[in-house]
């Protein structure tokens, strides 16, 4: 069976594929779909529980929490994506570098990498907030320096497996140069533990921008950001829980969606990890 | 064992240095002048001047790190600019803080963790295996600092049972211990259920029941005792996760720990306190990871070391 055919029986991962497209559709149409303007103060409707005009009620300032949601996703998903991508960016050539030359370039690389991996990435989060400061970019910034030792780890590991193969060291006697032995024969073998990670990883920077945003060292509001929603509405949460309870449950609902995809992609990529869970 | 214990502590010494030059370069990672940024704008010249040599960067920075090595050796991280204390002991006290809580976590995950998975392996067709593996995954995707708040909302705000927070009691510990542990009590339950699962498979357990052992022993005696390993691992890396995990669980609860000092001294841009305190957290991770390592050693006679 092709992993394509697995992964379409497996229920939850393709109902957590279901999740993650609704969020994407919505984040990228949230100019166009959100019924309010994001930012639009109405102190008439302050801490307003949902009504048939504003379907999930309105924050402290009044303002419509459906369409600050929709812009939150749009701002979550683009930093979420941007760290991944920086993470896979920088992680991947540096596992691939230290398991194909393995001897003083693996020490150099693993060493640092084993360091970084034992501490919790939210610290290596806020040092990077700590130098760099506040806001989208450095969100980027902080969260891709998080996920980076995990990616090399696990492209370390894939190369030095894949990198004793036949094939490999037949280009080797053939002549061809590294970078190109990585590029076309090592790197299309290790490419789906890498999407793997890239999914799940994708999850922990969704959880990770917003619990950085709600500590006040990320998005900075006016703009919409969900973590940041629930901050600035804990100090209401006795007279009008709706507008924390609500964007926690989006936050949920898109981790959650990113994980179980995550997963279906590791059971269906690769079956004999399945007797695991 | 023995020459593992010496190896292993020596393996340390790398490692920290790594960390301590890391602490030490973040104050000239930051764009800009530190200086500047932590007094007023309005700060005059000799000001800035002035907190420029209190903070060592007015020197070439190879006689700085020297320097900043030396005060280390004597224990000390540059002196907090908001309190005029040192950084370091400023942030002991809510270090122990955040220790306390992150155990009181993690024995919350671990007993309720690995019961669930004990059970779960145990009763594979029953419906805690299903619940086992939802609770995993709520686990690791509920977001910790939410979860904190709608503990707030139903036991404190409508049930009125437990502070919303502070510490000092037995009680302010229970929400944000629960809260920080949701997240490794899935992950301990799903590993433990997972380990269980493969040992009643293992030809001893089919021998303990053949010689009519009641299930009850084969289960605890037999079965549980050679999955405990993964267990062990992922309980004390939890640990690990419980010191981080805690600092948005300290925020929602008001808990005077270490990772709301850190918050803190990023906002005020109190770089000194932000250094003492990383480097507090770092140095307790590696001090965990060590334990980690030798209790395995201790545990498990089959592994052998070099």
């Amino acid at each position: 069976m092709t992993a394509w055919r697995r992964f379409l029986r497996d229920r939850a991962a393709v109902a957590g594929t279901a999740l993650i497209a609704a969020y994407v559709v919505l984040a990228i149409g949230a100019p166009w779909l959100v019924p309010y303007d994001p930012s639009q103060n109405d102190l008439a409707l302050r801490l307003h529980p949902p009504s048939w005009q504003h379907w999930l009620g309105n924050d402290e300032l009044g303002r419509d929490i459906l369409s600050r949601l929709l812009g939150g996703a749009r701002t979550s998903l683009l930093i979420s994506v941007g760290a991944v991508a920086l993470a896979v960016a920088v992680g991947v050539p540096l596992g691939l570098a230290a398991g194909y030359f393995r001897g003083r370039v693996d020490a150099l690389i693993s060493g640092t990498v084993e360091v970084l991996m034992a501490f919790p990435g939210i610290l290596l989060a806020l040092a990077v907030v700590a130098i760099f400061g506040f806001g989208v970019v450095k969100l980027v910034l902080a969260i891709g320096v998080y996920s980076v030792p995990t990616l090399a780890w696990l492209a370390r590991g894939s190369t030095l497996s894949v990198g004793t193969m036949e094939y490999v060291e037949a280009s080797r006697a053939m002549g061809q140069r590294p970078a190109r032995i990585m590029q076309r024969h090592i790197l299309p073998n290790i490419l789906s533990p890498i999407i793997v990670q890239g999914t799940l990883r994708l999850a922990t920077a969704v959880l990770t921008a917003a619990t950085l945003s709600f500590l006040g060292l990320g998005v900075q509001p006016p703009e919409p950001e969900w973590g940041a929603m629930i901050a600035s509405s804990v100090g209401y949460i006795r007279i009008a829980p709706h507008a924390t309870v609500i964007p926690g449950i989006a936050l949920m609902l898109v981790v959650l969606g990113f994980n179980v995809a995550g997963d279906g992609l590791r059971d269906s990529l690769d079956p004999t990890m399945r007797h695991l869970d | 064992m023995g020459v593992y214990v010496v190896r292993r502590l020596l393996h340390m010494i790398p490692v920290v240095l790594v960390v301590v030059t890391l602490v030490f370069l973040m104050l000239h990672l930051i764009p800009g002048d530190p200086a500047q940024l932590m007094l007023d704008p309005s700060a005059s010249a000799q000001e800035v001047a002035a907190l420029r040599h209190q903070l060592g960067l007015d020197q070439p920075i190879g006689r700085e790190y020297v320097e900043f090595l030396g005060h280390l050796l004597r224990g000390s991280i540059g002196v907090s600019f908001k309190t005029g204390r040192s950084a370091l002991a400023d942030a002991l006290p809510p270090f122990q803080r955040t220790v306390e809580l992150a155990a009181a976590s993690v024995v919350f995950a671990a007993v309720l963790g690995v019961g669930l998975g004990i059970a779960a392996g145990a009763w594979s067709r029953s419906v805690l295996s299903p619940i086992t593996m939802l609770v995993a995954l709520l686990g690791v995707s509920v977001p910790t600092f939410w979860l904190g708040l709608l503990l707030i909302i139903v036991f404190s705000l409508k049930l009125g049972l437990l502070p919303a927070g502070g510490a000092g009691s037995w009680q302010a510990l229970v929400l944000p211990a629960v809260t920080l542990g949701s997240f490794s009590l899935g992950v301990i339950a799903r590993i433990t259920r997972a380990s269980m699962t493969e040992v009643l498979h293992a030809d001893y357990v089919r021998t303990a029941r053949a010689k009519g052992a009641p299930e009850r022993i084969v289960i605890l005696r037999h079965a549980f005792r050679n999955a405990l390993i993964p267990v062990i691992t992922i309980t004390s890396l939890s640990f690990g996760y419980a010191l981080g995990g805690a600092v948005a669980t300290e925020t929602v609860f008001a808990w005077p720990g270490l990772g709301r000092h850190i918050v803190g001294a990023i906002l005020a841009r109190d770089y000194p306190s932000v250094q003492a305190g990383l480097f507090l957290f770092a140095l307790s991770f590696l001090i965990v990871n060590l334990g980690m390592d030798l209790a395995y050693a201790a545990v498990n006679p089959r592994i052998t070391y070099r």
